[in-house]
């Protein structure tokens, strides 16, 4: 019998850092949630929809957007999953524990879904349209992780 | 309006792990494939489109590096990050500009070579949402929640999607994975993503793919019968996944409305006899159908279970065993153009289906189908 090897170039520990600019929008969003614990929304002066995550153009009308809206901190779910597979965490490296919720999120007063995770201690309740509210993180640093999870209140 | 038509097309077998190629390795079998199948030198090709992803090739300009296997020296060479119809709506173009002919369009990728997880991951807004995790799967989850929410299509009809296109695998030697699979087989395979299983997800895949289109004032100047590009359209959605209406694709029920239009198709149900569409999970089959018309909306699962997308069927979806069965991101659109190409030729071998004289070829680009393309090729000009 032949014996075959692969021979293959690993990429090693090598990594490409890279700093994202989160903009104004992303400022005033960021702040106002380390700070306030507040949902910052804009909204389009021509069509009227209110958008979060905020970002200077709507792009159905093609129009910037200024006009800010507080949305939440209550909402319900407008889709979900559950993990059950141990994905691999971007952050860390690590295995993810599974399972965990993941989902999508209707803020009170917004038109747009907003992603975050969501608890999955009592999986029965976990349902399209069951209501939501945030809970944060002790110690908040202006990301998205400000927010731990959102957890359903019904 | 000048016509196009699609002249030659070649693929590799799609594999788990293409361990023994680098990328140039695929494109090379594929272009000889697809140069054979036209009868064609590569002297005979006057420009190249390459279509590529720098995150699945782990390197930047990666459309750059399969070049020389694609012929590309000397002529103008450019590229396509997306998936593979859109490198062949741009090769199409390029055709019919006047400058050029003869387009050799490749589309290659290697999910085996990284952590496709990590990969999708990459895509979505690195501010709000790429640092929770989300992914392909995940994403898609939840679309899939939300449409069988909308419709009431059932984890059986899902499951009925993964059974057919497996199914149907076994008759094509190129396809990956050739199941005969049950049912019960796929809603007791692992759950991956709630309400997704394994078997609703296509696997990690590596292959490549290349077609030729020519103008067609020298189309008929070589081997192959040609088939025509009747009419093609893309449009996409917002990038924001959670700004679209996830349990609907309007982009995609745009896009096949203008393709139709321009193919002059005025009953689609009706006109179109095979169709090749991207099927990276088992429901995006069933809702793909319904925002293209050709099934009536929240009907595609009934009708599946009828028998009606099955090889024999009233219209054949995914004869080739689809991307379930082998998911070469990508290059995917481009397989999906190659298995219709051959249906309309009538010489797709095992999966060969009755009638074949109009098809529809169907890609995405994006997450969950942020954009949509969507191509009639024909028989006749």
């Amino acid at each position: 019998m032949t014996q075959t090897e692969n021979i293959i170039i690993e990429s090693g520990d090598a990594v490409q850092p890279f700093s994202y600019s989160v903009g104004m929008h992303g400022s005033k969003f960021f702040t106002e949630l380390r700070d306030n614990r507040r949902f910052m929304a804009v909204k389009c002066p021509k069509c009227k929809k209110v958008y979060i995550p905020p970002r200077g153009v709507c792009g159905e009308c093609f129009v910037e957007m200024k006009d800010w809206v507080e949305v939440g901190p209550q909402g319900v779910i407008g889709t979900f999953t559950i993990l059950r597979f141990a994905f691999i965490d971007p952050e860390t490296g690590a295995q993810k524990p599974v399972p965990y919720g993941y989902g999508f999120i209707k803020f009170d007063g917004a038109d747009t879904l907003f992603q975050h995770y969501i608890s999955v201690e009592d999986e029965t309740k976990i349902k399209i349209g069951a209501r939501v509210e945030p809970v944060f993180s002790k110690d908040r640093k202006g990301t998205i992780r400000d927010i731990e999870y959102f957890k359903v209140i019904d | 309006m000048d016509r196009a038509a699609i002249i030659g097309v070649g693929t590799t077998k799609i594999e788990k792990s293409k361990v023994g190629e680098t990328f140039a390795d695929m494109a090379w079998e594929a272009v000889n494939k697809a140069l054979s199948d036209a009868g064609m030198t590569i002297d005979d090709i006057d420009n190249v489109v390459t279509t590529s992803s720098d995150f699945w090739d782990g390197r930047t300009i990666s459309c750059m590096a399969v070049g020389d296997a694609s012929g590309a020296a000397h002529k103008n060479v450019s590229c396509v990050e997306g998936d593979g119809t859109y490198g062949a709506f741009y090769g199409m173009t390029r055709s019919l500009s006047g400058s050029y002919k003869t387009t050799l369009v490749t589309g290659h990728s290697k999910g085996s070579q990284s952590v496709s997880s990590l990969i999708t991951n990459s895509s979505f807004d690195p501010i709000y949402e790429r640092a929770l995790g989300m992914d392909m799967v995940t994403a898609c989850a939840m679309q899939a929640r939300s449409y069988m929410h909308r419709t009431k299509t059932t984890p059986e009809q899902l499951a009925g999607v993964s059974v057919k296109n497996h199914g149907n695998a076994l008759k094509n030697p190129l396809a990956q994975l050739p199941m005969k699979i049950t049912i019960k087989d796929v809603l007791e395979s692992e759950m991956i993503a709630d309400p997704l299983h394994k078997l609703d997800c296509s696997p990690v895949s590596d292959g490549c793919a290349a077609v030729i289109i020519a103008h067609e004032s020298v189309a008929a100047n070589f081997k192959q019968k040609p088939v025509w590009i009747k009419g093609v359209s893309f449009c996409a959605d917002s990038f924001f996944f959670g700004d679209r209406d996830l349990s609907r694709a309007k982009a995609l029920t745009e896009a096949a409305k203008k393709a139709y239009e321009m193919a002059g198709i005025k009953d689609p149900k009706k006109e179109i006899d095979v169709v090749e569409l991207y099927d990276a999970f088992t429901y995006q089959e069933l809702m793909w159908l319904e925002e293209m018309g050709l099934a009536d909306d929240a009907m595609a699962g009934k009708l599946l279970e009828k028998g009606e997308f099955n090889m024999d069927g009233r219209l054949p979806v995914n004869a080739s065993g689809g991307l379930l069965s082998g998911h070469p991101v990508i290059a995917a659109g481009l397989y999906s153009m190659a298995a219709v190409v051959r249906q309309i030729r009538g010489d797709a071998g095992g999966f060969q289906v009755k009638k074949a004289k109009t098809g529809l070829v169907h890609g995405v680009n994006g997450l969950g189908g942020q954009s949509h393309c969507v191509f009639i090729l024909d028989k006749d000009k």
